[in-house]
């Protein structure tokens, strides 16, 4: 789900967390924490909150941690939440904050001081790839219909997606570059949210569409948005849509989720984090949970995911710079 | 038939005794929240997301249903007892509803806003049963550039609510304009107003302000003015029920409010607050008594009441044919789709027929239910009144603090409640009208987005919202009912000279 203008359900009743609700747990053996902190930046029902919960429901089956806390404070991309968890939290061992590619954007564009920078990077969990689609009735049958016209005059092809700056305008940027040309010229509609923009695709208000894949996903196989390109490194499983790397434009981008822990954790703390997760990640509850949600697996730890995120940092930034966004 | 036969298929799932309890567990829940200023149904909604680990579907969505139907209820007896809207969408009911109360009518008010709230929860579900995919396929040739010239007509009916004092009411509109421009551009992604605050880089939320202008700012008004020995109790006198002539006003009130609710539920730009605004302008304008608007009149009561609900059921129309959330709440019961591995999309009704009518088929039955479980609440509800004011505003004070609060966790939202509501009670104090603030609020961000949507679609080519025809037809409704009243009366003027 998209981050929306206003903050109606960005709210936190850390007794909504408590409900008993999970299996009791299997066996003390295996139990790694007694107690996680988890940290939402973000209002009940989005994409990170839940992630959050179905790190709790995996766990938990398991039997790898006692409880769980949850704590929500939405609002600004994640933007109002982190500095509140970095202040807080500061050297608890015991405390994660969900985060994703919303959160380095916003973090650039706000000009926030505190940005996910601050907090340890424990794990890269899932990622979802987005979608290029065009409305049924649209004379482009296919991408290279569709880049001919991007590439002749990028105005005269109005996008849809969420909002400015977000993952799905950012694409878009990556896209018109790989084009040859500049990101500034896009015709962007920015709209606030899943639901106003697919409207906006589904009635040939916009002459294309962009957003990740299962914003749109049931609109494609019921027929009513045509894909003709996904932005991810693999095609996504269980379709046909070819990759933009496979139509020969290089661009990869993926709206990822994952978790951190808190500044000033000690390297044998954050271990456990990594190897907690990893035995989360491990599960086959998670792998259900996976499925169940149409959820690309996207598992990256530790170090190789402090990378990568050091390259999405800068990868992001640039494309916001070109943008006249950071 | 077919529609008639699956009708009855989901009312044979939604009637056993496990799901009627949770249709009633979610009304009540619903009522109770919407009585509570701030806390709407897609907070309430969100925090009960976790059940889904635990129930079937089809029960979880019956819940959700009735916690929709049910905060539409309860937000109204706020608005009309104690000027405090529970939700954005009653806002309007407190204009007439608290007057009424004042003069001793709360009873009435009540009853005509739980007895519109049926009429009109039950035509718009039996719309949504026979109409949907029609009306979505409508809604979907609505653009940026539609909705536009829609805001057009909505600012034309904004006059309605302006007062006595047109510059008055217009410089409260425009204070309402600024406060929706606080936040993220959608647009360009630029902060504006924010002061550097993080906390205002999503803008600043209409209830919080509406609490602020209505409950904080009624409450010092009160305590201002009880030094000068004002403290009578609000009378309460004749009957709570409808007497025959309020009957006769309310019920095309009720019917015009469907009729303009539901089909604004579809369209993503809606929200249940528009058609209050149009249902408040109509009835306004038909009203054999408009002299009596701004001092009690029925209709406004009945109207907005019968429009909210009835958008409510609208909502639910693309949700279910399309998988395309209308409103927050909407967006939220999609994700609880999702975590039953459910897809929601065009493909719904016919991958999950069963749920999605027995659900439809609860909406039949929570709408009654509301309606028996709110009417014999009314003389409860205006006993409410009896409290001595210092008390009763003491107690709506920690209601809208805790209310403000309980939305974002957030302390500068509380500032901005009671900066509003000290604000407010100046405003009151010199005769400023409080409704407009708010109606710009809305008004103004979804005017402004849908023009540039507008305008970078058409290439910045003004003439978009002229060569389209609905928002031609759009921008010519809004002309006519600036210029037709006063064309009418010089019209009438020079044939009595003649």
């Amino acid at each position: 789900m998209m981050i929306r203008r206003r903050r109606l359900f960005a709210a936190s009743i850390a007794a909504a967390a408590a409900l008993p609700m999970l299996a009791p747990r299997t066996s003390r053996a295996q139990q790694r924490f007694d107690s996680i902190f988890m940290f939402i930046p973000a209002g009940p029902g989005g994409g990170w909150d839940s992630t959050g919960r179905a790190i709790e429901q995996a766990a938990r089956a398991a039997g790898l941690v006692g409880s769980f806390q949850f704590e929500n404070v939405g609002g600004a991309g994640g933007m109002v939440g982190l500095p509140r968890f970095v202040n807080q939290r500061r050297g608890q061992p015991n405390a994660l904050i969900v985060g994703g590619s919303v959160m380095v954007g916003a973090g650039i564009t706000n000009k926030s001081p505190i940005t996910i920078r601050d907090v340890v990077p424990i794990a890269r969990l899932t990622e979802e790839a987005g979608v290029v689609v065009v409305p049924p009735n649209s004379p482009h049958r296919d991408w290279a219909s569709l880049a001919a016209a991007l590439r002749a005059n990028p105005g005269s092809v109005p996008v849809g997606g969420g909002s400015a700056g977000g993952t799905d305008h950012i694409a878009l940027g990556l896209i018109l570059k790989a084009l040859g040309r500049n990101p500034r010229e896009a015709s962007y509609v920015a709209f606030a949210g899943g639901g106003p923009a697919q409207a906006a695709i589904l009635g040939g208000q916009v002459a294309a569409g962009i957003s990740g894949y299962s914003e749109f996903a049931e609109q494609i196989k019921a027929g009513r948005m045509r894909a003709l390109a996904t932005t991810g490194n693999e095609r996504i499983p269980g379709t046909d849509i070819p990759t933009l790397k496979e139509l020969g434009v290089n661009v990869t981008a993926a709206n990822w989720r994952g978790v951190f822990a808190a500044p000033g954790i000690t390297p044998a703390q954050r271990q456990a984090l990594i190897d907690l997760i990893t035995a989360v990640h491990a599960t086959p509850q998670w792998k259900e949970i996976l499925a169940q949600r149409a959820w690309t697996d996207a598992f990256l730890a530790g170090d190789a995911f402090a990378a990568f995120l050091r390259e999405d940092i800068a990868q992001t930034e640039a494309v916001l710079k070109d943008l006249g966004l950071a | 038939m077919e529609t008639l036969a699956l009708l009855a298929g989901g009312f044979a799932t939604a009637l056993t005794p496990q799901n009627l309890l949770f249709a009633f567990a979610g009304c009540f829940l619903g009522t109770a929240v919407g009585v509570l200023p701030g806390i709407g149904p897609a907070l309430t909604v969100a925090l009960l997301l976790p059940i889904t680990f635990k129930v079937p579907a089809t029960a979880a969505f019956i819940l959700f249903a009735g916690v929709y139907y049910g905060a539409m209820y309860g937000g109204s007896t706020t608005s009309i007892l104690l000027n405090t809207p529970g939700e954005s969408a009653t806002i309007i009911t407190a204009l007439e509803g608290f007057q009424m109360a004042k003069r001793g009518r709360a009873g009435p008010a009540l009853a005509t806003a739980a007895i519109g709230s049926f009429v009109a929860g039950t035509i718009a579900t039996a719309a949504l049963t026979f109409f949907a995919p029609v009306v979505v396929e409508l809604a979907l040739k609505l653009g940026p550039a539609e909705y536009f010239s829609l805001m057009v007509i909505a600012f034309v009916a904004v006059s309605a609510v302006l007062g006595s004092s047109a510059v008055r009411g217009l410089a409260m509109l425009f204070l309402g304009l600024v406060l929706g421009i606080v936040g993220v551009d959608l647009q360009t992604g630029q902060p504006r107003f924010t002061f550097g605050l993080i906390e205002l880089l999503d803008g600043i939320e209409v209830t919080i302000v509406a609490v602020g202008l209505f409950a904080v700012a009624e409450t010092l008004h009160l305590a201002a003015r009880h030094r000068y020995g004002e403290d009578e109790l609000l009378p309460l006198s004749g009957s709570i029920w409808l007497t025959r002539e309020d009957f006769a006003r309310s019920w095309k009130a009720w019917l015009r409010g469907a009729l303009i609710g539901f089909p604004f539920g579809a369209i993503p730009a809606g929200g249940a607050e528009l058609p209050t605004f149009f249902s408040y302008y109509v009835e306004r304008k038909l009203s054999r008594r408009p002299e009596e608007f701004g001092r009690g009149a029925i209709e406004g009561v009945a109207g907005p009441e019968a429009a909210n609900n009835a958008s409510a059921a609208g909502v639910l129309m693309p949700m279910l044919t399309l998988g395309l959330p209308t409103s927050v709440t909407a967006a939220i019961m999609l994700s609880a789709f999702q975590s039953y591995g459910i897809q929601p999309g065009p493909l719904l009704f016919q991958n999950q027929a069963d749920l999605v009518w027995s659900m439809i088929a609860s909406l039949y039955i929570g709408n009654a239910m509301l309606l028996v479980l709110n009417l014999p609440l009314i003389g409860l509800w205006v006993r409410v009144l009896r409290i001595p004011r210092p008390q009763l505003y003491g107690g709506i004070l920690v209601f809208a603090t805790i209310g403000a609060y309980g939305v974002a966790n957030s302390v500068i939202d509380l500032a901005v409640m009671y900066a509003v509501g000290v604000f407010g009670m100046l405003m009151k104090r010199y005769d400023f009208p409080v409704a407009p603030v708010v109606i710009g609020m809305i008004l103004g961000p979804l005017a402004e987005q849908s023009f540039r949507q507008a305008m970078t679609i058409s290439q910045g080519d003004p003439t978009t919202f002229l060569t389209r025809p609905i928002s031609a037809s759009f921008l010519a409704i809004a002309a006519a009912l600036i210029l037709a009243p006063p064309l009418l009366r010089a019209m009438a003027a020079s044939r009595r000279r003649a």
